[in-house]
């Protein structure tokens, strides 16, 4: 059943609604039925939650009879932002996942932050999906905040992806989504995976696998459900190695998106199109795996090209 | 008057992206100034600018003290500044979230980094500041709750209003912040315009800087006092919201004062031209901010009011 959760009238004869659309089983089940949110478009360019929204419901539609609990779908936080193509809320230039938890009594923003969060409290476990930015090609990861790891790690060990980030806990962290949901006891696991303003199907549908074997670790599927990846679990900054771009260029990779490296392999150049020059070479300085890597040719000095995970922690 | 290149890097296919400060006196670090950081604050570049003519005028002058340097930065960001962009043209990030920077880090952090690594270690750091939602203030200046705000200090500038909060989660990596963690005295001073050249109150600004420099024993200035500061909490002044979106039309001008119960706006159906809302002061009050945009949504605090005590 769709259900507007939010409204706010716009200046000019509209009507801002954020939608959502709760799943329930057929038949009665007996005791307090679990729920999952499936949460996405935050960021108004990444876009593929939206497809594992889609699969998954489609899924869960062919089998219904196997659904034991609840499952609510949030496809679209940000309207205004996916329908033009702006990745924080436009007119107020803000980026969405820093206004979390919202407040009632504020603005049109804060007021909408607000509701969200109130509408997925007392949700058993929330996924909410990101899709890196326009930048960056992302293997589906789940990063988890170390603030709460004894909780996620273990659930975000059911969802098929092939990698989990602890990553060290941030002042600026505290007003995102995940932040707030996780402080108010809803455990939060939040992907990343593909890139933005695209759909990469098989990653959706890796992930849509993933969710189906949370839910029946959690009752809420009574369906059969594949068998999850083994993720590589990285605690220690150390594990994981930044590429930046030396120069302002454009870049060319040489190499694939989850790819083994090893220390001297030559992931890309940097080339100059105005002289006909490379301005540089980038190499890797580790033996690893290419988790992450530079979608958007145009870098300026410092932008992110890519992320390795180190080989030792790929042989634990 | 020094002119440097603080931070520079290059661009595969515009000019390099530069840095640029003035330099005026020497001697310890005294007093750094800062203009824009976003794209839009025409405002605050405009106030850097004049203040970067008038020390040129002071220090050919001697009125310059001895043993104290100013250094003056009118945008640590012209590439966002000519394209007319708020944030990082690239990647649409704020230089004003990136601080202390890291020069290892992506590019507006290594901005951040360049940049922070120059204006740090000054004694007092003014940085010429703009809010994120549309409207005008009552010139004023603006500190952060961190342990190392100094309130008689902020008084020295002879605004009329010293306003004082509590940081926000992503306040720790503005550059006021990490200005006071880096034990600089900092001030944002807040004029009434951002994306506008609003003569009065830059003015205001720049005798309120001289102000607080001649206070401080840096320069020999003898302008007019300015005010008594008042100094109010961010969370004591009143907000009035709009419940519907629609025309916003004020009724009142920044700096007025209103009576309880006195017609603030009136907000306008786009399409028939009725009245949808009459916003009334709830107080008897100073407007501290209006907003000055013709549309509104709703649930925007469209006023700030300073209450007036008797």
């Amino acid at each position: 059943m769709v259900k507007t959760i939010a409204s706010v009238g716009l200046p000019v004869d509209e009507v801002l609604e954020i939608k959502k659309n709760r799943i329930t089983p057929d038949k009665e089940v007996s005791g307090r039925k679990k729920r999952i949110s499936i949460v996405t478009g935050v960021h108004g360019d990444e876009l593929e939650g939206q497809y594992v929204c889609f699969e998954l419901m489609q899924r869960i539609e062919a089998e219904k009879e196997k659904l034991t609990g609840i499952v609510d779908i949030y496809p679209a936080m940000n309207p205004l932002g996916i329908d033009s193509i702006t990745r924080g809320i436009p007119a107020f230039d803000l980026d969405m996942n820093r206004l979390f938890p919202g407040n009632r009594e504020g603005n049109m923003t804060e007021y909408i932050a607000a509701k969200i969060v109130e509408d997925i409290k007392g949700s058993s476990v929330c996924i909410d999906i990101h899709a890196s930015n326009i930048y960056l090609t992302e293997i589906p990861q789940i990063r988890i905040n170390e603030l709460h790891k004894e909780k996620l790690v273990p659930l975000a060990s059911k969802t098929n992806v092939d990698f989990i980030w602890v990553h060290g806990a941030s002042t600026v962290l505290e007003s995102t989504l995940a932040y707030s949901l996780n402080s108010h006891n809803v455990p939060t696991l939040v992907v990343e995976m593909g890139v933005g303003m695209r759909i990469t199907k098989k990653y959706a549908e890796q992930l849509v696998d993933g969710i189906f074997n949370l839910m029946r670790e959690m009752g809420i599927w009574q369906g059969e459900t594949k068998e999850p990846r083994k993720p590589i679990i990285s605690e220690n900054p150390e594990d994981v190695c930044f590429l930046n771009a030396s120069t302002a260029g454009i870049f060319v990779p040489q190499v694939k998106h989850w790819e083994r490296l090893k220390k001297g392999d030559t992931i890309g150049h940097i080339i100059d199109p105005l002289r006909g020059k490379v301005l540089d070479t980038i190499l890797s300085p580790i033996d690893g795996i290419l988790f992450t890597i530079r979608e958007y040719p145009v870098v300026d000095a410092g932008s992110l090209i890519g992320r390795l995970l180190r080989e030792e922690i790929l042989a634990k | 008057m020094r002119k440097k290149t603080l931070y520079e890097i290059e661009s595969l296919y515009r000019d390099n992206f530069r840095v640029t400060s003035y330099e005026f006196g020497k001697g310890k670090k005294s007093v750094c100034i800062l203009g824009n950081i976003r794209g839009n604050e025409v405002q605050q570049l405009y106030v850097c600018s004049q203040l970067v003519k008038r020390f040129k005028e002071m220090e050919e002058a001697g009125k310059i003290k001895a043993g104290h340097k100013i250094m003056v930065v009118p945008s640590a960001n012209p590439y966002s500044m000519n394209i007319k962009k708020r944030f990082w043209p690239t990647d649409n990030t704020d230089i004003n979230r990136m601080f202390p920077g890291y020069d290892q880090g992506e590019t507006t952090q290594r901005i951040a980094a360049g940049i922070f690594e120059e204006v740090k270690k000054y004694r007092y750091g003014i940085q010429l500041a703009s809010f994120y939602m549309p409207g005008k203030f009552t010139p004023h200046v603006r500190m952060m709750k961190t342990g190392f705000e100094d309130i008689e200090l902020a008084k020295e500038f002879g605004m009329p209003y010293v306003v004082i909060r509590n940081p926000r989660p992503y306040d720790t990596t503005t550059l006021n912040y990490n200005w006071q963690i880096w034990e600089t005295h900092a001030f944002s001073l807040y004029t009434t315009t951002t994306e506008h050249i609003d003569k009065a109150s830059a003015v205001m600004a720049i005798h309120s800087v001289l102000n607080f420099l001649a206070k401080e024993g840096i320069v020999d200035y003898c302008g007019h006092e300015g005010y008594i500061s008042h100094v109010v909490e961010d969370t004591d002044m009143v907000s009035v919201r709009t419940r519907v979106s629609g025309i916003f039309e004020s009724k009142v001008e920044v700096g007025e004062e209103v009576l309880k119960g006195q017609i603030l706006a009136e907000t306008i159906d786009p399409y028939e031209g009725t009245v949808k809302e009459v916003l009334e002061s709830p107080v008897d009050g100073i407007v501290f901010f209006v907003h000055d945009e013709p549309l509104t949504y709703a649930k925007t605090a469209v006023f700030k009011l300073v209450v007036r005590k008797e």
